[in-house]
């Protein structure tokens, strides 16, 4: 066995490829129980609040069946709850238990590859629980025009929207518990009150301005002009600028953040 | 020179490490050993002096530096859910190892390591000392120039402790830059060609584990012990016996050139200890002379 004679390894061409295999690797031993559980959520959804709850609103949202008008709702909703699932205890557990990231920055990786590659994991975990999502949905028909597949990109930024600042907050706060209280008051309050189950227009005044600052708000209008074949509530630009303003500032907050951990 | 706010990690050190040598930072817990080694690592940038790896800068070219450096952390960093096998193949896609070629490398890595016949097992179930060859493993996947090796055997058993010196005697073997540090004398006396004893953040000392013996102690070491609560009183009696007498709670230890001889002295006085031992004396014997007996923390 030879250590030194052979041709030296140079640096990775894209750092952040190499990273993202990392946690490719990882997930390649877990993602069947993830599967199961990717196709009981839409499945309960659509039997729940299509068939359940749809019974008693019987004239519709905006004229629209209630189960078509809350799965593009809740397919955002889901794509949320992934990624900041996946940006919480996951990047926590990085730098406090297993030291996955510091084994990283002892390689030639910078911050910014490590956020990068551990991001773009995220995103791929986001994108297909929603595209699982929006396929047993559309199984059930409640599926109505061919512009969702248009989801998918939506979802993807603001998949990026939400877990970048969340990576940033994970490398920043120093015990678990301060985790627990960003679903309480963070990803809930969102998920009650950005559109998703009711028009955000029919809160209050000021709980409404609220839900429309939430990057979640933004990509359910989305979605809903994608799923139904209507024009947003917004400017599809203004909506697209907004979550990508959360994404590029949350992925410079994380570096940064990162940075402070890692380098000292 | 580190600073951490008010407090002083490193203060100052001047050392030159030669390509090919195995150099040891040994020191007791708080001497600025490990902030040392993580300049050197590139993970943290000196508050003050001049650092050079491999003729490069650590704050401007940190990952062309990183990517010639093996780093073997104090704390196991393995990735737990991982194959002994992955740990390495996703390891060294960080340093641009091609898919194919890190495969290739891991099997020998694993083979030099003796961890082949657990290649496809989980991390998490290894012993200690089966995770300390796999990150020494891991260390290797890029072919450095440098090795880091952060107190490389603390926790082992003693058969651990020796196959990794082992493996780590054939890679200085085989031109592999070692740089270690530790609070093991043995294993400073075992791999290091050339060490310094670090206190407070300082280098209290510097050379070869021979040279350091010779320049801070005796050739041999007696120790007397006499019965309990009377070493005081004896050792007052030993007086001019060796070049340095030291007391201890529960023996007396004569520093000397010739231990029989200086043992035939003191029985020719009367005395009668209840146990006596004459050694060589160890590095060990440099470092407590050298950083104190009371304990860092």
């Amino acid at each position: 066995m030879s250590v030194t004679q052979r041709a030296r390894p140079g640096l990775p061409r894209v750092p952040a490829v190499a990273v993202l295999a990392y946690h490719l690797t990882g997930y390649r031993r877990t993602w069947r129980s993830g599967v199961f559980s990717s196709f009981l959520l839409p499945t309960l959804t659509v039997l729940g609040f299509g068939f359940g709850v749809g019974g008693y609103v019987d004239q519709g949202v905006d004229g629209v069946p209630y189960l078509e008008w809350i799965v593009p709702g809740l397919l955002a909703s889901t794509a949320m709850q992934v990624a900041i699932a996946e940006s919480t205890f996951p990047v926590f557990g990085n730098f406090q238990w297993t030291r996955t990231y510091t084994a990283q920055n002892a390689a030639p990786l910078r911050a910014g590859d490590i956020v990068a590659g551990h991001l773009a994991f995220v995103l791929v975990r986001a994108v297909t629980a929603s595209a699982v999502f929006l396929l047993v949905t559309a199984l059930f028909g409640a599926v109505v025009s061919v512009w969702a597949v248009l989801t998918l990109p939506v979802v993807a930024l603001l998949g990026l929207a939400v877990a970048a600042p969340t990576f940033g907050y994970a490398a920043a706060v120093s015990s678990d518990s301060w985790l627990a209280m960003l679903f309480r008051f963070a990803v809930i309050p969102m998920t009650l009150f950005a559109g998703v189950f009711f028009p955000a227009e029919s809160l209050p005044d000021g709980l409404r301005h609220l839900a429309y600052a939430t990057p979640l708000w933004h990509a359910v209008d989305l979605c809903r002009a994608a799923t139904l074949g209507v024009p947003p509530h917004w400017s599809v630009a203004g909506h697209l600028l907004y979550l990508a303003v959360w994404a590029v500032g949350g992925a410079a907050l994380a570096v940064r953040l990162f940075r402070r951990r890692l380098v000292v | 020179m580190k600073r951490f706010g008010d407090f002083t990690a490193v203060a100052g050190i001047d050392v030159d490490v030669l390509p090919g040598e195995a150099f040891g930072f040994l020191g007791p817990n708080g001497a600025g050993k490990s902030s040392t080694m993580r300049m050197i690592g590139c993970i943290s940038p000196p508050s003050g002096g001049e650092l050079r790896i491999l003729g490069m800068d650590p704050v401007r070219d940190g990952p062309a530096i990183r990517g010639r450096l093996g780093v073997c952390p104090q704390l196991d960093n393995l990735d737990p859910d991982l194959t002994v096998r992955e740990n390495l193949t996703t390891y060294a896609r960080y340093f641009g190892v091609p898919r194919g070629a890190a495969r290739e490398r891991a099997a020998e890595l694993l083979d030099f390591v003796q961890l082949t016949e657990r290649a496809d097992s989980k991390v998490e179930p290894l012993s200690g000392g089966m995770k300390r060859r796999l990150t020494i493993a891991r260390a290797l996947v890029n072919e450095p120039d440098i090795v880091l090796l952060d107190e490389p055997t603390t926790g082992l058993d003693p058969q651990a402790r020796h196959l990794v010196w082992e493996r780590l005697f054939r890679l200085k073997q085989q031109g592999v830059t070692l740089v270690l540090t530790t609070h093991y004398m043995d294993e400073a006396e075992q791999l290091c060609d050339r060490l310094v004893v670090m206190d407070g953040g300082r280098i209290v000392a510097e050379g070869s584990p021979r040279a350091l013996i010779e320049r801070h102690s005796t050739r041999e070491v007696v120790e007397l012990r006499f019965a309990a609560d009377s070493q005081e009183a004896f050792a007052g009696k030993l007086d001019g016996l060796g070049e340095r007498i030291e007391v201890l709670p529960d023996r007396v230890l004569l520093y000397v050139a010739d231990g029989d001889a200086a043992l035939a002295q003191v029985e020719a006085r009367g005395l009668t200890p209840a146990a006596v031992l004459v050694r060589r004396s160890s590095l060990e014997d440099v470092f407590l002379h050298l950083t104190g007996r009371t304990l860092v923390d």
